[in-house]
């Protein structure tokens, strides 16, 4: 909402020199969002003056055609001698008023008039259009004036060119604040002022002489006033004045009927609708639509009614969308110069509407038909039904005043308004709620400057005023006291509340996985989590890969991306691409990406969520219902890496990264949830299948798949134009916190000497060293100490596709010296165990 | 060797006289001061201090000397080796302290070289910054509340008193998940799909959780990622963090809210920061104001001061953090609280303009598109 200072000194009588920011300062603290103070015409100076226009002489030798006109300053320029003035513009004629800008002004955006040559003639100022004196956005000719101005006439003043205009950001409880009425009131409680409340006029009582009405929806309308004027006269102009305030309002001018309706909305908040009598067919009718219903609105859009739309319509059919849009055909009609006649044509017979409609259906036709408009805005946040016929009677006036019309004698009147609500509320709750003491009065004194009839000592009985539908309960009320008292005001004091635990273990096990990939060089990366199925086929995901199954959004940013992630791959390896593609190589090393979050796994048998009941606590079968409404949404976590694990330099070369880095990552991740990682060669996309490991835990005693780690398939990577052997590690985090041993049981550490056994293990190439490691510790039993494989070794020597394991193993007893010979038993013990398990031949060492 | 003779001169033994003992021991001295390294001095070591050396040969020619003799004798030989060998140990020291002086002088390198074989690591500053702003409040007594990203509407809007036609409901830019497969929402008319879930527009769901999973007083802070339907430019993402907070007591009051507010901006930001609040609108809130903050940058003086302008909060002084209030007994009524006993306050603000201007952010994107020269200066904590 714009609102000129100068037009809200028209109801509150503000101090003189109160500027637009200050004004803005006391609104801001009683609530109301002030986004910018624009301070019109401040940097204008004149002169600035209405001119006639006594000449015109056409100049055609240049590109375009110009006009080299005498014009009229009356005594403006000192000599009273016609200024000579170059202008492009051709939508005037001789004898016309415009605006002159004699030399010597400075126009907005610092723009000098001066005398000066231009094309062949010395042009002595400027004709102005509205939009060099940032009146509006026309720009396609100069203003021409009403005829009554005189020459010579100080067109700042006349124009109204200096003002301040605040724009205010309107909450949705404070719909009456969307009115020149609404923020004078607020002005005038804010400085203590009384308010002149433009509604308050004499309005003639409801009679049977009027244009017929009827309202079949009484609950989507519960008040419509319909009043006629006839004989407009169609050559009527809305007033400079009028104009001015519209413009300052941001709303573009019209015509003098559509103005006026536009003015009395912004000045009482109510909107109305006026339609040419002449265009409607038997009486108004307030209805829902008919299916199928067509109505082509002022916008000149043909749009299809839903069943739930209200209307207001005749005999013929729909001619409004209520409380959004009228329709085109029983429009005013813009007034225009018919020259066979020699006659302004245009509407003359007018019907005005001034009703109340509810905010809910109001609010779904603009949702439906995508329609906003100022009216509707107004609806949806609340409307004064009081202020209806006080804004049909103002639009008449208006009409006669300024279109020379005459007002019917009729008055329809259909109201159905309810009794106001009246709220009951403990006169302390302010005070207990604001934590300081206000006391009963002043409760009541603000309560009384809200609107609010108050009755009651300790317990008060409160009637919001009409204009205020959002005070509805007791906590409505003392917002309003509370705020009026000023929110600067409250005191300060820190609640203590009872001990707390600190964080959660899995909070704990989240921060820590987090400092652990980062310490072993990987950047956190938190990526967006909406994918589309391009990504998922460059994955190579089969096509009954449950990943592909993805929460759709109705409403996504981009067609290309409408579901959401069910893997944290595609956003790490886009992130990725996007660090090789600002040149990360350049900095000597690879790039390592991690992020921990949430992906979406829909079952796709997801019930839909139903509405819960909001006025008691709904029971926890109801809860369960909505939370198997949505996806499993396990936090996962991982990792991705290309390009060298190091830098080479000085020292020495680089390591290169690959799969077996991203399965220490994993492990890293996994010994911080405390959990045994079990690794397994397999397949899986978007892998290499031959460089993928299965990662699973121990979860109650079952063996569950928890993730993968390895490099990525050679086609995938070309897909996604990443660099070859880029490697990837991905995990559930939240099952693996579940695989978790909890606390750290210390072991005894044993203070007697290690014994240290070497052996080499020939076995196929096919079997996993795990399963060689696993078989040597078994057989090695309790004396065992640890296990180290610390060679791999492939080599004619050994055979085709065989390769060979060396492991150092350490034993120790608890409570002796191992002897040579206890020593090499548990080594054979352990050999023998391999050989059974897996084939394996010892290695002549 | 010599026999023991019982009438035996000491005297007449030539290698015990006291003059052959310090002749030998001043030899001895002399030669292993003349020693120039290490490996003269173990020569030196067992011409003198050897089992042939002179004074350990006149040492076994004691045991000969009669009991009356052998104890003089004795004394001098024991002092003449100790002078020795305190000389040879000194010089071995002195000796050994030269070539540890040569050795590491040629060992020295160039500390200078620059040495990054590790790169490293950093966790991402939006995570931090949610974690530092949880520790506040987490040693005040709060406990972190956590729920899921896609959730039902009754927890993301109706619990919280935004009824399906409430205007601040299409405020919101919700993005509204498809219902169930095959069924296209798109034909309904209406944005909202009717599967009833959308993507949070704020982590206020959490505290409708957290409010029917634990009974009163409650004291949570909720971290997390909420979406919005905006598309990402310098001020803007679809998806961001926010951190909202409820405490739901007896007696709690909006000084209790200020209070609450300016102990986080000091925790965050250091001493002397502090809030004001601005009525506002939030159906969830009743009444609700806007948390401003004084400029991080430049504390106000930028106020009326063309001379010294702020770009941070455009010479206001103030910096707007987000929404707060006194919870809306509806609210409380919706989740089994009993508005009559309990009150509470909340608020919420963005992350991402948090880190903005603490850390001199400019562009939101920075935040968003992992860009690592972004997210390594950062650290661990921040």
């Amino acid at each position: 909402m714009r609102a000129p200072l100068s037009w809200l000194r028209e109801y509150v009588d503000l101090p003189a020199g109160e500027t637009g920011r200050q004004v803005a300062a006391r609104l801001v603290d009683a609530g109301l969002e002030v986004e910018t103070v624009d301070r019109l015409g401040a940097d204008l100076t004149g002169p600035l003056v209405v001119g006639e226009v006594l000449a015109i002489e056409e100049l055609t030798e240049f590109k375009k055609p110009i006009r080299y006109c005498q014009v009229d300053v009356g005594k403006a320029n000192g000599s009273g001698e016609p200024q000579n003035i170059i202008c492009g513009a051709r939508n005037f004629a001789v004898g016309d008023k415009v605006v002159v800008a004699l030399p010597g002004a400075v126009l907005p955006g610092d723009f000098a008039i001066s005398a000066r040559k231009t094309y062949g003639k010395v042009s002595e100022g400027m004709i102005c259009s509205e939009r060099e004196l940032e009146m509006g956005d026309d720009h396609a000719g100069i203003i021409v004036l009403p005829p009554e101005h005189e020459a010579g006439t100080d067109a700042v003043a006349l124009l109204e060119l200096v003002d301040d205009v605040l724009d205010i950001a309107v909450t949705p409880d404070r719909g009456y604040c969307l009115s020149l009425r609404g923020l004078a009131r607020e002005a005038a409680t804010a400085y203590g002022v009384p308010l002149r409340d433009p509604a308050l006029i004499d309005v003639p009582a409801p009679n049977a002489d009027g244009y017929p009405v009827e309202v079949v929806d009484r609950h989507a309308c519960d008040r419509f006033t319909a009043r006629t004027v006839s004989g407009v006269r169609p050559e009527a102009r809305t007033p400079i004045w009028m104009k001015r305030r519209l413009q300052k309002a941001g709303m573009r001018p019209v015509s003098l009927p559509v103005d006026i309706t536009n003015y009395v909305m912004l000045e009482l908040g109510s909107p109305l609708h006026a339609y040419d009598r002449d265009r409607l067919d038997g009486p108004i009718t307030v209805r829902r639509a008919e299916r199928g219903e067509k109505l082509t609105t002022l916008d000149a859009v043909e749009r299809t009614l839903h069943a739930e739309d209200l209307v207001i319509a005749d005999a013929r059919g729909p001619i409004g969308l209520a409380g959004v849009m009228g329709g085109a055909y029983s429009e005013i009609v813009d007034p225009a110069f018919d020259a066979e006649s020699g006659r302004w044509e245009g509407t003359t017979e007018i019907v005005v509407e001034a009703a109340h409609f509810a905010p809910v259906p109001i609010a779904r036709s603009v949702r439906r038909h995508k329609l906003p408009s100022e009216a509707a805005k107004r609806w949806e946040r609340g409307v004064d039904p009081q202020a209806a016929a006080s804004a049909a009677q103002r639009t008449v006036d208006l009409l006669e005043l300024l279109g020379g019309g005459t007002a019917g004698r009729g008055v329809t009147e259909v109201s159905s308004a309810r009794e106001p609500q009246t709220i009951v509320i403990p006169a302390d709750l302010p005070d207990r709620t604001a934590g300081q003491e206000y006391g009963r009065e002043t409760v009541v004194r603000r309560l009384h400057q809200v609107g609010c009839d108050v009755y009651g000592q300790d317990e008060l009985t409160v009637t919001p005023p009409s204009w205020r539908p959002d005070l509805t309960d007791p906590a409505d009320l003392t917002e309003e006291v509370i705020r009026l008292e000023g929110y600067h005001n409250l005191p300060v004091r820190l609640p203590r509340p009872p001990s707390g635990r600190g964080l959660t273990e899995r909070q704990r096990l989240h921060r820590r996985v987090g400092r652990a990939l980062a310490a072993d060089g990987y950047v956190e990366t938190p990526t967006y989590p909406f994918l589309g199925q391009e990504l998922l086929d460059a994955l190579g995901f089969e096509a009954d890969d449950a990943r592909r199954r993805t929460v759709m959004l109705a409403n996504p940013l981009s067609e290309e991306e409408p579901g959401l992630r069910t893997t944290l791959l595609p956003g790490l390896l886009t992130a990725l691409r996007r660090n090789e593609g600002r040149g990360s190589q350049a900095h000597g090393t690879g790039v390592a990406l991690f992020e921990t979050g949430l992906v979406f796994l829909p079952s796709g048998e997801e019930p839909p969520a139903v509405r819960l009941p909001v006025d008691r606590r709904p029971s926890d079968e109801e809860i369960a219902a909505l939370d198997a409404a949505l996806p499993e949404q396990p936090r996962h976590v991982a990792a991705v890496l290309a390009g060298p694990r190091d830098r080479g330099g000085w020292w020495g070369g680089e390591t290169p990264g690959g799969w077996a880095d991203a399965v220490e990552a994993a492990r890293r991740v996994a010994d911080e949830a405390g959990a045994e990682l079990l690794v397994g060669n397999g397949q899986h996309a978007p892998w290499h299948p031959g460089r993928c490991a299965v990662l699973s835990v121990q979860v109650d005693g079952e063996r569950r798949l928890v993730g993968h780690a390895g490099e990525l398939h050679p086609r995938v990577l070309k897909e996604l134009g990443l660099p070859a052997r880029t490697s990837a590690m991905e995990l559930d985090l939240d099952l693996l916190a579940r695989a978790g041993s909890g606390p750290v049981r210390s072991r005894h550490i044993s203070t007697f000497p290690v014994a240290t056994q070497d052996v080499a293990l020939v076995v196929d190439g096919q079997v996993p060293a795990v399963e060689v490691e696993q078989a040597l510790r078994r057989g090695a039993g309790q004396l065992l100490e640890s296990l180290r494989l610390f060679d791999v070794f492939t080599g004619e020597q050994l055979g085709a596709g065989r390769k060979s394991l060396a492991y150092a193993l350490r034993f120790r007893a608890a409570d002796r010296t191992l002897t040579a010979a206890e020593a090499s038993e548990a080594r054979d013990a352990a050999v023998a165990a391999a050989v059974e398990e897996t084939g394996a031949v010892l290695r002549g060492v | 060797m010599s026999a023991p003779n019982k009438s035996y001169d000491p005297v007449e033994v030539e290698a015990l006289k006291p003059e052959q003992i310090d002749r030998a021991r001043d030899e001895a001295v002399a030669a292993v001061a003349a020693a120039g390294d290490l490996e003269e001095l173990r020569e030196v070591k067992t011409a003198h201090a050897g089992d042939r050396s002179p004074l350990a040969l006149a040492n076994r020619e004691i045991g000969a000397l009669p009991p009356h003799a052998k104890a003089e004798a004795g004394k001098r030989v024991g002092q003449a080796r100790g002078a020795v060998n305190k000389a040879l140990k000194a010089r071995q020291e002195e000796l050994e302290r030269e070539r540890d002086e040569r050795v590491l002088a040629e060992e020295s390198v160039d500390v200078t070289l620059p040495y990054d074989r590790r790169p490293r690591g950093a966790r991402h500053p939006l995570t931090t910054l949610s974690e530092r702003i949880e520790d506040v409040f987490v040693a005040m007594g709060y406990s972190v509340a956590e729920g899921p990203e896609v959730e039902a509407e009754w927890f993301n809007f109706d619990a919280l008193n935004l009824d399906p036609d409430h205007p601040a409901r299409s405020m919101q830019d919700t993005f509204f998940v498809q219902a169930g497969e095959g069924r296209s929402s798109k034909d309904s008319g209406s944005a909202a799909g009717d599967s009833g879930v959308v993507l949070r527009t704020h982590t206020s769901p959490v505290q409708i959780r957290s409010m029917l999973d634990r009974e009163p007083p409650l004291y949570v802070i909720c971290p997390g990622r909420v979406y919005r339907t905006d598309e990402l430019d310098a001020t803007h993402t679809p998806v961001f963090n926010q951190v909202e907070l409820l405490a739901i007591d007896e007696g709690l009051t909006m000084a209790d809210l200020r209070g609450t507010l300016d102990h986080m901006v000091r925790s965050l930001l250091g001493e002397g920061m502090h809030t004001r609040l601005r009525p506002s609108y939030f159906p969830f809130t009743e009444p609700s104001a806007e948390m401003d903050m004084v400029c991080y940058v430049c504390r106000g003086a930028s106020v009326g001061n063309p001379e010294q302008p702020c770009r941070t909060c455009n010479s206001e002084g103030w910096i707007e953090l987000g929404g707060c209030g006194m919870v809306n007994p509806r609210v409380l009524r919706a989740c089994g609280v009993d508005p009559e006993r309990y009150s509470g306050f909340a608020f919420g603000f963005g992350i991402e303009r948090m880190l903005m201007f603490r850390h001199s952010v400019e562009d939101m994107r920075d935040m968003i598109e992992g860009d690592v020269r972004f997210t390594l200066p950062f650290g661990m904590e921040i």
